[in-house]
């Protein structure tokens, strides 16, 4: 009996969390257009998905966008997260403190704020608008803190002999680096990135801010769409997202839990 | 005559406003075994980090074959050190953990084989070096990182406690392997450990340390049978150390009793620490002894028994392989070259103090 309640309450809080996704995977295959009746299978949506040209603009923004400040923000958060590591420990604290306020901060804080420095600085040099670069400097922005978040604690297991042992071997401090600390947290740096990557991805309330005219990413697309009614393409479009999210979670999670492993 | 190969002159190191290391100087010789012995916190390991270049002294210098090198980084020095908790690299192989000094020299890829598999045999680990180094036990992580520091044919291989994370049994044996190893290659060897069993088995000189200070350089033998000061004598090896007077030349008090010795040049009637070895105190028949007693306790150490002796208001610490039984009416006897005489340290004690 108690075991029977146990999974009905999971089954419950499982049904609660998926349904709505899953209810829109399924009329992603619905011939009819409305959303009431079920007019039979089709992939027709996921066909004139791949043939809107605006919708396949916004798909190579999105990836260009994640791509570039996964990897921009990856180099920059794992740099951050050494120089974070070799501090002392009050000046340690206060950094880590600043670099948890923007991952708790609200995006839409965050966006706007972004959105005014942005203009503040356009209005300062006198030209320049919101773009494809202000959206890339936002998602760098916003990803470096999860970068550090996931490199740190791994270096924090570093046994710290590990770099003495390099020099004392012969291996200049750059060589050391190189040779024994960057392999031995790869597997954090390479979480991190997929990390920031689907954050990237993720993100519709802060690239809406930080864009400009002309430039759109998949979630400010299928904002405007909806805006005009729902067109079932983008129930096809969602679940793509959703499929690719969580491949890439499931990535992450495995090469954390084979770090368990170790 | 020895050649000097390390010199460390008046040494003083600070981390922030604790001074570790107080003006101290210290030389090693060519193919010597020197061991720096003491407790945590003493300073020995800061002393080796000196050496291997991790650490920069606040004040004094450091030659090397007559020139310092305070100046040049670690991976300049031609020091290789074995870390405590061994830091072998997890990413590679037991092979390419030896090779990584070989490979920064940019040495062919042939003379690495041969010297990583040479190191192998050297350290009993032969077949080994396709193997991940998170699959060895300790005692074997510990002989690849020795093999991973004496590729690199050091001068000088510098060793901070490596056998502290071993069993008993496996740290006497190394202890013996090491030893042989460092005849055999002719490699000065500095070691760090808190066990002063350790540093009397392998040593050529030890250097006690405490609270930063050197506080007695010499042979095993003369660091235990004439140690310095008390902390020395109780630090090396068990002790029984009370206070005591001199009352002239070759003849001391304590314990209410006098012993003939054979220490002079103290003065008299000048109060001194009175040194004596568990074994060096002899049980008799009650009346034969210097002075009598009643047995505590009796325990069983393998190779003697230990007993706690009351008598003339101290309870001696005695080692016998004759037992004697707890409650026992005995007698002490302690010959003239068993008895071990200190000046008294400097500093005066609070006690003292208080009566005055």
């Amino acid at each position: 009996m108690r075991r029977f309640v146990k999974r009905l309450y999971l089954a419950l809080i499982l049904l609660f969390l998926y349904a709505p996704i899953f209810v829109l995977m399924v009329y992603s295959f619905n011939v009819s257009k409305s959303r009431g009746n079920w007019g039979g299978f089709t992939f027709g949506w996921y066909a004139e998905l791949f043939r809107d040209r605006q919708i396949m603009q916004a798909l190579w923004n999105t990836i260009v966008l994640a791509v570039l400040s996964a990897v921009i923000a990856t180099f920059l958060g794992t740099a951050s997260a050494i120089g974070i590591n070799a501090m002392k420990k009050l000046p340690k604290r206060v950094i880590l403190g600043i670099n948890n306020l923007p991952v708790l901060n609200p995006d839409i804080v965050t966006g706007v704020s972004l959105m005014i420095l942005f203009i503040f600085a356009f209005n300062m040099i006198g030209r320049g608008g919101l773009g494809f670069t202000t959206i890339l400097l936002a998602h760098i922005t916003f990803n470096i803190p999860y970068v550090i978040l996931s490199v740190l604690p791994k270096l924090k297991q570093l046994d710290k002999n590990m770099y003495e042992a390099a020099l004392d071997l012969g291996a200049t401090p750059a060589a050391a680096f190189f040779k024994v600390i960057l392999p031995e947290i790869t597997p954090a740096i390479v979480s991190g990135m997929i990390l920031a990557f689907t954050l990237s991805i993720d993100d519709f309330i802060i690239s809406f801010f930080t864009t400009g005219a002309g430039v759109s990413n998949l979630s400010i697309i299928i904002y405007s769409m909806a805006r005009r009614g729902v067109n079932p393409k983008i129930n096809a479009l969602s679940t793509l997202i959703f499929a690719v999210v969580m491949i890439l979670l499931y990535l992450v999670n495995r090469m954390d839990s084979e770090k368990l492993k170790h | 005559m020895a050649k000097r190969l390390i010199d460390l002159v008046n040494v003083t190191k600070k981390f922030n406003d604790v001074t570790v290391l107080h003006n101290i100087s210290l030389y090693i010789n060519k193919n010597e075994f020197l061991t720096l012995l003491g407790p945590s916190g003493c300073g020995k390991t800061t002393t080796l980090r000196i050496i291997a270049g991790f650490e920069y002294p606040t004040k004094g210098d450091l030659l090397f074959d007559g020139e310092s090198i305070l100046n040049l980084p670690p991976y300049k020095r031609r020091v290789n050190t074995v870390f405590q908790r061994y830091a072998l690299f997890p990413h590679l192989n037991v092979a390419d953990n030896i090779a990584f000094g070989l490979r920064i020299k940019k040495m062919r890829e042939n003379v690495i084989k041969e010297k990583v598999e040479g190191m192998l045999k050297l350290v009993n680990l032969k077949g080994f070096e396709k193997r991940p180094v998170s699959s060895l036990s300790g005692g074997q992580q510990q002989r690849i990182a020795i093999a991973r520091a004496l590729v690199n044919e050091p001068e000088v291989l510098l060793l901070d406690e490596p056998l502290g994370a071993l069993d008993l049994k496996l740290r006497k044996e190394m202890q013996i392997e090491l030893k042989n190893m460092q005849q055999k290659l002719g490699i000065t060897f500095v070691y760090v450990t808190h066990d002063q069993e350790e540093a009397l088995t392998m040593s050529d000189t030890i250097a006690v340390m405490n609270n930063g200070v050197i506080g007695q350089i010499g042979a095993p033998e003369d660091i235990y049978n004439e140690p310095k000061n008390a902390f020395i004598a109780d630090f090396i090896g068990e002790s029984n150390i009370i206070e005591g007077i001199m009352r002239e030349d070759y003849l001391a008090e304590f314990a209410g009793a006098k012993f003939k010795c054979v220490d002079a040049g103290f003065g008299q009637m000048s109060g001194v620490d009175v040194v004596i070895r568990p074994e060096d105190i002899k049980i008799t028949n009650e009346s034969e002894g210097q002075l009598k007693g009643t047995v505590l306790n009796t325990t069983f150490k393998g190779v003697h028994y230990e007993m706690l002796v009351q008598a003339a208001g101290f309870v001696w610490k005695i080692h016998s392989t004759k037992m004697s039984k707890p409650g026992e009416n005995v007698g002490l006897f302690i010959g003239p070259d068993e008895i071990h005489i200190m000046k008294k340290d400097a500093k005066p004690e609070g006690e003292v103090l208080n009566e005055e």
